[in-house]
């Protein structure tokens, strides 16, 4: 097997996975703050109702 | 319910793209010419593909929207171009590695590279005009004809390598002209669904995001009506 070539393979096959995982983390911090943000209203709207 | 499907999805595209990449990694042969380093493709082009699936359901969800006005079209075209949006970045960044490797460059500007490139930054065009818009209604119509004309570019990228006077640095077609060796074509496909099972996933993460943020802008006029 030619190793230049593994070698770009496994940059490319890195930087794909790369991709992948920056974008799900990406959505996981977006996730948790709009979670976040959901509570702390209905915990505002249900007190302002008492 | 909700939640249970979008994880069942994420294990099912895991355990076929793991078992799909387990197949291409020890059981398919070099290829003649390139080495190792075809594997790549086993990626690169699922990811175009399906960004052309989803581009292609944020066009029509983005006319629907426009049509109805119902905000559950906008939230599915704002999912679908984020994720085409990433599946086009995996597509252009592996396409350039390999490149360096078989060509000796990074980048030629070509018309199926450029007209990617093209794509990728029109669908973050997308991206970039909807927060800069508060107004619920507005921002949607608005980004609605983004997307609209955000998919002209892609029969141009299709067609790219099918024009007969246009020379592209780009390789031609090889799925309808038979140019795939039959071993590679059963990972090929399944590759493609593997891409297809992850991107629907995120997708569905994606959406219900999109509806959690519209419960909170909903939530704030209510307090701020009070």
């Amino acid at each position: 097997m030619d190793i230049t070539n593994l070698t770009f393979l496994f940059y490319g096959y890195s930087a794909g996975w790369i991709i992948i995982t920056l974008f799900v983390l990406m959505l996981v911090a977006r996730g948790r703050k709009i979670d976040g943000e959901l509570a702390r209203l209905k915990a505002l709207v249900e007190d302002r109702e008492r | 319910m909700r939640e249970k499907a979008t994880y069942l999805l994420a294990l099912l595209a895991a355990v076929v793209m793991i078992g799909n990449l387990h197949t291409i990694f020890t059981q398919l042969p070099d290829e003649a010419m390139q080495g190792a380093v075809y594997r790549i493709i086993f990626v690169h082009v699922p990811a175009a593909i399906n960004a052309d699936i989803f581009f292609t359901i944020a066009l029509v969800t983005a006319i629907l929207f426009l049509a109805t006005k119902k905000f559950i079209y906008d939230s599915v075209t704002v999912a679908c171009v984020e994720v085409g949006a990433m599946l086009t970045l995996f597509n252009l960044v592996t396409g350039s590695i390999w490149g360096r490797n078989q060509w000796g460059i990074w980048w030629a500007w070509d018309l199926r590279m450029t007209g990617q490139l093209m794509c990728f930054l029109l669908y973050m065009g997308y991206l970039l005009v909807r927060p800069a818009i508060s107004e619920p209604t507005q921002r949607a119509t608005m980004s609605s004809i983004v997307a609209i004309f955000a998919y002209a570019d892609i029969p141009l990228v299709l067609m790219a390598i099918r024009l007969p006077n246009v020379r592209t640095q780009h390789p031609g077609p090889v799925l309808e002209t038979g140019g795939m060796a039959p071993a590679f074509r059963g990972p090929f496909a399944i590759g493609i669904l593997a891409m297809f099972l992850i991107s629907a996933a995120l997708v569905l993460v994606r959406l219900h995001q999109e509806t959690a943020q519209r419960e909170i802008d909903s939530l704030r006029r209510e307090v701020h009506a009070r």
